[in-house]
């Protein structure tokens, strides 16, 4: 049984989003990392870039197969995790923390009442 | 004498699909094994085959470094047997059996009436008949054109779906496999030279192997394979599934049907021009074969990209004088840290070429795989 922390709120395409004061910060769940495998690449978006909830704003890459990271929420990118160059392992082995992929100021708040609780995100993955 | 084969009743599947309602696919000898070592099941080619026990990467780098073992019992055994196998093995494949002795094996296509490879195989010389190893996913269309070539030869042709098979590769994996045999079966594990084979008993044991490493194949009833599985990961085998085994194909350069070659390519296309012999017998699509040779055609060869990313199957590829190629397997280096590809370009591609990747350009370098034999970058810029 993959971690779903309960804190968090999930995209029905498996990035979790962490809201501190309307910064967002984004990542891929433990369940969606498990599914690709080993991670040997990961693009991110560019600081300063602004999206769209829903836009695409990254890939990663595992041995296997590639794979689109989504923003969950609105607004601009504000920092990226740049450990992630040299180091993508890291969203396998720690997707809520080191492993975290950007970070958005978010311009929507309500975008955030969009995303899946952690209930629901269980609910979902369970039946796919 | 007609060709005798037919696909066995798998009592196993039929129980499963009784009893739970479901397709389920087919399981080897090694299915429980697979689940007791945490491999992650998937379906390969109408098999739940383990894709991974946890790190495809930490697989990849153990049979470079140690030693691994694979359950390769999915792919289809097909023994030729009768007065008239060496003839009819002759016409069927575009290499010669007769290039070899007995104990002794082989690469080879089994070409259509075009030249386009149906299958690449193995095929094992023994005495008084031969033993062939063909791919899983083509395991009808492989029997019905052995079938279809065989009137007029006399010939048997039977599939040996009773036989498991485990492949142990990486620089420890003989003496590792040694250690756990005894007699002829030990001795064979330390002496076999590279594509010879040695049986005794049920067991055939070939220094053969899909990963660039020393190792060998050992064809052998269902139940001696879970033992010996079991006495292999005591003795500290890693279980490597079938993502690192692509991983480890491709870094050795080894074609895999279905991706670098197909129906459609001929071995001129898919760097096997080296397994043709184009003597005077005549064998399934060597009129085409000789055609291609005359005219030209595109050659299969080895790409490194220079930045980071990921080359994958069907990226279009980019040379400076305008004409394009295209990936036809590619992935992530484990050895090399580095994505490396198979593609297929236009006759004398060299030096730097683009790779569409996601719609922006990525510079690669054209090179002559293999990328990586034992354990080591081998790789040639061309």
């Amino acid at each position: 049984m993959s971690e779903i922390p309960a804190e968090l709120r999930y995209a029905a395409s498996h990035e979790w989003a962490k809201n501190d004061d309307g910064v967002v910060t984004v990542g891929i769940t433990e369940h969606a990392q498990d599914a690709m495998g080993d991670l040997v690449y990961v693009e991110l978006p560019e600081v300063g870039q602004v999206l769209a909830a829903g836009d695409e704003a990254g890939v990663v890459e595992s041995v296997k197969a590639a794979s689109d990271i989504y923003a969950p929420v609105s607004g601009e990118v504000i920092e990226i995790n740049e450990a992630l160059e040299d180091e993508p392992e890291l969203v396998n082995n720690v997707p809520y923390e080191g492993g975290w992929l950007f970070k958005i100021q978010m311009s929507e708040a309500g975008d955030l009442d969009n995303l899946l609780t952690a209930d629901q995100y269980q609910a979902q993955i369970e039946s796919e | 004498m007609p060709p005798a084969y037919a696909p066995r009743p798998r009592p196993d599947i039929i129980a499963a699909h009784l009893n739970s309602g479901v397709y389920m696919g087919h399981r080897t000898a090694l299915y429980d094994a697979h689940l007791a070592a945490g491999g992650k099941m998937v379906d390969f080619g109408g098999w739940d085959m383990p894709i991974n026990y946890g790190s495809q990467i930490e697989e990849h780098h153990a049979v470079r470094q140690h030693a691994g073992v694979f359950d390769v019992s999915h792919m289809t055994v097909v023994d030729i047997a009768g007065a008239g196998a060496r003839d009819f093995l002759r016409h069927l494949l575009a290499n010669d059996v007769d290039r070899v002795t007995p104990g002794r094996a082989l690469y080879s296509g089994m070409l259509n009436d075009s030249g386009g490879v149906i299958d690449d195989l193995i095929a094992y010389k023994r005495d008084n008949d031969y033993r062939l190893v063909v791919n899983c996913a083509t395991r009808e269309t492989d029997l019905d054109w052995m079938e279809k070539h065989a009137g007029g030869f006399a010939v048997d042709i039977r599939e040996r779906a009773d036989l498991a098979m485990l492949a142990i590769q990486g620089p420890q994996a003989r003496s590792l496999v040694a250690g756990l045999l005894s007699g002829a079966r030990a001795e064979a594990v330390n002496t076999l030279k590279v594509f010879g084979f040695a049986e005794d008993g049920d067991w055939m044991i070939a220094r053969t192997g899909y990963t660039g490493e020393d190792g060998v194949e050992i064809m052998l009833p269902g139940a001696d394979a879970v033992k010996l599985w079991e006495q292999l990961l005591d003795a500290g085998v890693a279980p490597i599934g079938l993502g690192a085994r692509d991983t480890l194909r491709l870094e050795a350069g080894m074609n895999l049907y279905g991706n670098d070659m197909d129906e459609s390519i001929t071995p001129w296309e898919a760097n096997m021009g080296w397994t043709l012999v184009l003597n005077d017998r005549d064998f399934v699509g060597r009129q085409p074969l000789l055609n291609q040779q005359q005219h030209g055609h595109g050659e299969l060869v080895g790409l490194v990209l220079e930045g980071k990313g990921v080359l994958r199957a069907h990226q279009q590829v980019l040379l400076p004088n305008g004409e394009q190629g295209e990936i036809t397997s590619g992935t992530f280096s484990p050895t090399l840290g580095k994505s490396i590809a198979l593609a297929r370009l236009p006759a004398g591609a060299t030096g730097k070429v683009d790779v569409e990747i996601r719609n922006k350009r990525q510079p690669a370098q054209v090179v002559k795989p293999p990328f990586v034999r034992n354990g080591k970058a081998v790789y040639k810029e061309l």
